[in-house]
């Protein structure tokens, strides 16, 4: 379906050792004894938390690089939440001001919830794909940058000016830059510095935020444990190299306050935690076809699943992997599908039959920015409403939004025991964002309760029906095949209780009389969400999906300010639990913050009765009949609790 | 999903099916369509089988010809409009002990489903393909198909198409791991039933184009070779089907042809006069999907505990020390 994004990284195999002036007899660069940190010559600067980015080329190991810090923070007990920089192509041109891949990662005292506002410290292994960032406006005023100095004598001429150019104007606007000679440092030790520099950088970065060096070293080794010992050498060699340079070179040194961690955790990127949790259900055939964001979570399960017997079928298309499941949840357990927007529009024929049919089916959605082929590697939340009423004719399904890394895991046991339970689709909604990023998670006590119950083989009655809905609840008892007595035709037409096709008026009111109350019958049991602050107010934000801790964060920074606001975050989206409306009734304004689009009040021709609401809005407006507001922006990146504080104060000044 | 020993043991005393163990709903197609004969065909073959009803699933798509699974006692699917076959797999993969058959059409499988109709031959599952070539869309009510043939007049076509038809059996050969293509058609119902049991015999995905009159919508497009049994050429071998005494008075027309020769049985398929019917092509060897990706181990909660625990050790950050 589109272009798949994954950056080819896993630099340093092959990386030969340099000359043999170079090597250092039993030694650690700098002639620091191996195993042991740099010596602390200058004070470390105590912060409380830093957002620090690494950008390379794509295929040049910042994202490796930035991950592997990622880990080594939380293995050393700092809050992190990491966010990909990826570019939509795979080789897109080096030295592109779009082309820039790398990591963000956000480190802290506690625990972060989200990728927060501007960098702090940026990494970049050229000026143009930090010039990229710039330009996104991506970096905070005054901060620190690390750049690779060898292109200020590049041959090339036009190269060399165009890292003049830029060193000069990021100068002038007050960026701290140092300039590091990441790769001829890197030729000490390797002979292809191309390869591996990631690793020196990530050396620098340990000894800049003064990280464990040895469990630096673990974390190398973990990350080519698929690689021969002398990659794991090299890199390790580099990394220590990085870390002694830094100590000698750079007057940065920070120190961010740990936070013990009190019990094991997970630190897995949310797509990852899908495939566990893919696996945690007892769902056992996933179906896909590939599709950006979402084919890393089937990556993981190809990798895994078969342990447990499960299988990743990749098909011939989007409608087939979803009839695909769909066949084998008609025979069996359950099954998943998982796919992103474009992907999830095809489905939609097959998702009716299913929910036709009633047939429990899982269906993924790693939403990313749209309409069409939009930003493919980028977050939107804009599925909403398309999850919630895509398809023809009357199509009641569950929708079920993901609110974090954690929740990527158990959403999927959760998911499974609905659709079984009220045999219809739920569909699940993620997002970009979610599905690259990274954030510890309390490590799961697993239950066998979480999967599902062997397939029902025994006969069943003589007159038993196929669909023998219940009057309250609409349910009814599945026929699976193998069951004697159960024999039936399934069908998408319109049946009756014996599933035998029907035009009759009465009995199609039925059929979708029933499958109706089933959405009922689940409402019936969803708490009330939590409100994070106070339960009255002057507003409450409420939101859905991975925007729940850039809005909590920003509902604290605002309480903080003596602003009197609270946050309302939806899991259930249809059926929505009881007791909003009450919640609402709390405040003197409601609005939702969502990653999608809405029109701006203040456009000139944009009135109360043209303009269009973000989708959520919509949505609660309609059910609540509550004048709800909405702020929303699409700019194909997590929303930063910045953005929404300053919305909001807006707001509360009566300015759109 | 597994039947304890036992309970297979007494059925096999208990029960016997008979013709009337198959009859569905009574069908609603018109007088004369060829599916009536093609049904009855298919319910002797479950009944020689001794197919249990409740281990047999008919998968369909929409169309005229997707209207069996509601016409034969079995479980039945009828989904979606072409894509039967993703279906089917997807029941065949998770469930082998189940006899898997698919009704489809020359719009459900050569039109809108063309490519799921050659990702199946490709994946190659155990399972029976019936594909009821009429040539024409009956069900929306006379519409030219990928088959109709060059020139029809139809409601969507009324100077005629314009376009050669697809050869349902050709595109099927030149799927290199095809394992098994045969042509039959409903107006020559022993040897259709004898291609039917062989397809169903054959281990992997067997492809049935069955030639099917409508006499609604294309009356007469199969006359020639109605009317005149030497236009029709009868394929028989030890490997394919044989032809019985009866049926060789009728059709002289015939030839020995070794379904394991895939020269031979494309340039078969490429003729229509004389029509060719029999199993062009046979290859037993091919690998079927379902056995390749059959998992080495059973899903049980106890293991899925043990892999994930090991998982999670992958990705598991500790309390220090």
């Amino acid at each position: 379906m589109s272009a798949q994004a994954l950056e080819e990284e896993h630099l340093t195999h092959g990386a030969g050792r340099a000359p043999a002036e170079k090597s250092r007899p039993g030694g650690a660069p700098g002639g620091e004894p191996r195993g042991q940190s740099a010596p602390q010559s200058k004070p470390a600067v105590t912060l409380d938390e830093h957002i620090v980015e690494v950008l390379s080329d794509s295929g040049e190991g910042a994202q490796r690089c930035g991950q592997s810090f990622g880990s080594i923070a939380a293995r050393t007990g700092h809050g992190i939440w990491t966010v990909e920089i990826i570019p939509a192509e795979i080789q897109p041109p080096a030295r592109s001001i779009a082309g820039g891949s790398g990591n963000r990662v956000r480190i802290a005292a506690g625990s972060v919830t989200n990728g927060g506002d501007e960098a702090d410290l940026v990494v970049a292994f050229n000026e143009q794909v930090l010039l990229g960032r710039v330009r996104d406006h991506e970096l905070k005023p005054g901060c620190i940058i690390l750049l690779e100095d060898k292109w200020r004598t590049d041959g090339d001429p036009a190269i060399a000016a165009a890292y003049k150019e830029t060193y000069d104007e990021l100068t002038a606007k007050g960026y701290a830059i140092h300039e590091i000679p990441m790769e001829s440092e890197c030729l000490n030790y390797v002979l292809d510095p191309r390869r591996g520099k990631n690793m020196f950088v990530l050396g620098m970065l340990c000894s800049i935020y003064s990280l464990d060096l040895q469990i630096a070293r673990e974390q190398v080794a973990f990350v080519f444990a698929k690689k021969d010992e002398s990659v794991i050498n090299d890199n390790v060699t580099l990394l220590e190299a990085g870390h002694a340079w830094a100590a000698a070179h750079l007057e940065i040194k920070f120190r961010i306050p740990r936070s013990e961690l009190r019990e094991p955790h997970m630190v897995v990127n949310g797509n990852i935690a899908l495939g566990l949790g893919v696996m945690a259900s007892g769902m056992e055939v996933c179906a896909m076809y590939p599709i950006t964001p979402a084919t890393s979570a089937s990556h993981y399960l190809s990798e895994v699943f078969e342990n447990v017997g499960g299988i990743v079928h990749q098909a011939e298309d989007e409608i087939a992997a979803c009839a695909f499941a769909i066949g084998s949840s008609y025979a069996g357990k359950c099954a998943v599908t998982i796919t992103s927007g474009p992907g999830f529009a095809l489905k939609q024929e097959a998702i009716g039959l299913a929910v036709m049919a009633e047939i429990p089916l899982v269906v993924v959605n790693v939403q990313r920015g749209g309409p069409s082929t939009g930003l493919p590697t980028k977050a939107e939340q804009g599925d909403l409403l398309f999850a919630c009423f895509g398809g023809h004719g009357d199509n009641p399904k569950v929708v079920m939004a993901v609110s974090g890394i954690e929740d990527c895991f158990y959403s999927m046991i959760t998911a499974r025991k609905i659709a079984e339970t009220f045999n219809t689709v739920v569909i699940v909604l993620t997002d970009a964002n979610l599905a690259s990023a990274q954030q510890p998670f309390p490590r799961p006590q697993l239950s066998e309760e979480w999967m599902a119950p062997p397939v029902d083989q025994s006969a069943v009655g003589e007159d038993a029906l196929p669909y023998d809905w219940d009057a309250r609840t609409g349910l009814a008892r599945r026929f699976i095949p193998g069951q004697p007595n159960g024999e039936h035709c399934l069908t998408g037409l319109a049946h009756d209780r014996k599933s035998c096709v029907a035009y009759e008026p009465d009995i199609n009111q039925e059929g979708i009389l029933h499958r109706s109350l089933k959405l009922a019958a689940l409402q019936r049991t969803l708490k009330t969400p939590p409100v994070f602050g106070d339960e009255e107010g002057e507003l409450l934000i409420i939101g859905w999906g991975s925007t729940k801790g850039a809005i909590e964060e920003a509902v604290t920074r605002l309480r903080d300010e003596g602003r009197d606001v609270s946050s309302l975050h939806l899991r259930f989206i249809q059926p929505l639990p009881s007791g909003i409306k009450e919640v609402l009734q709390g405040f003197a304004k409601v609005m939702t913050v969502e990653n999608n689009w809405s029109d701006s009040v203040e456009h000139e021709i944009i009135t109360d009765d043209n303009r269009r609401y973000s989708e959520l809005a919509w949505l609660l407006r309609a059910r609540y009949l509550v004048d709800i507001d909405c702020w929303s922006e699409v700019r194909g990146q997590p929303i930063k609790p910045g953005a929404i504080v300053r919305a909001v104060r807006r707001r509360l000044q009566g300015k759109g | 999903m597994d039947t304890p020993i036992a309970e297979c043991a007494l059925r096999l005393i208990d029960e016997e099916y008979f013709l009337d163990d198959y009859q569905g709903r009574t069908p609603r197609w018109c007088t004369g369509c060829g599916d009536n004969a093609i049904l009855a065909a298919v319910q002797r073959v479950c009944r020689n089988e001794q197919l249990p009803p409740e281990k047999t699933v008919f998968v369909s798509g929409i169309g005229c010809s997707s209207r069996f699974p509601h016409y034969i006692n079995s479980y039945g699917f009828h989904g979606l409009h072409g894509r039967a076959l993703p279906v089917a797999e997807g029941i065949k993969l998770r469930r082998p002990d189940l006899h898997v058959f698919v009704v489809t059409g020359d719009g459900d499988c050569c039109s809108i489903g063309a490519a799921h109709w050659i990702h199946a031959l490709r994946y190659n599952m155990n399972m029976t393909v019936l594909m009821h070539d009429n040539g024409i869309y009956g069900l929306t009510k006379n519409q030219a198909s990928p088959t109709s043939p060059l020139g029809l007049k139809s409601k969507t076509t009324p100077q005629g198409t314009q376009l050669e038809p697809i050869n349902p059996v050709s595109v099927s050969l030149g799927i290199r791991n095809v394992s098994f293509v045969a042509q039959a058609a409903d107006w020559i119902p022993d040897q259709l039933q004898d291609t039917i049991e062989a397809a169903f015999h054959h281990k992997g995905l067997s492809f049935v184009r069955i030639l099917q009159r409508c006499p609604e919508f294309l009356p007469g497009r199969f006359d020639p070779w109605v009317q005149e049994p030497d236009r029709m050429l009868l394929l028989h071998h030890k490997d394919g089907v044989g032809i019985s005494p009866d049926l060789a008075k009728i059709y002289r027309n015939k030839e020995e042809h070794d379904p394991s020769n895939r020269n031979r049985a494309r340039e078969i398929a490429s003729t229509y006069d004389p029509m060719p019917v029999g199993v062009l092509y046979r290859n037993p060897q091919m690998p079927c999907y379902e056995d390749l990706r059959k998992p080495d181990r059973f899903y049980t909660p106890a293991i899925v505990k043990r892999v994930l625990e090991r998982e999670f050790d992958k990705f598991t950050i500790h309390p220090a020390e």
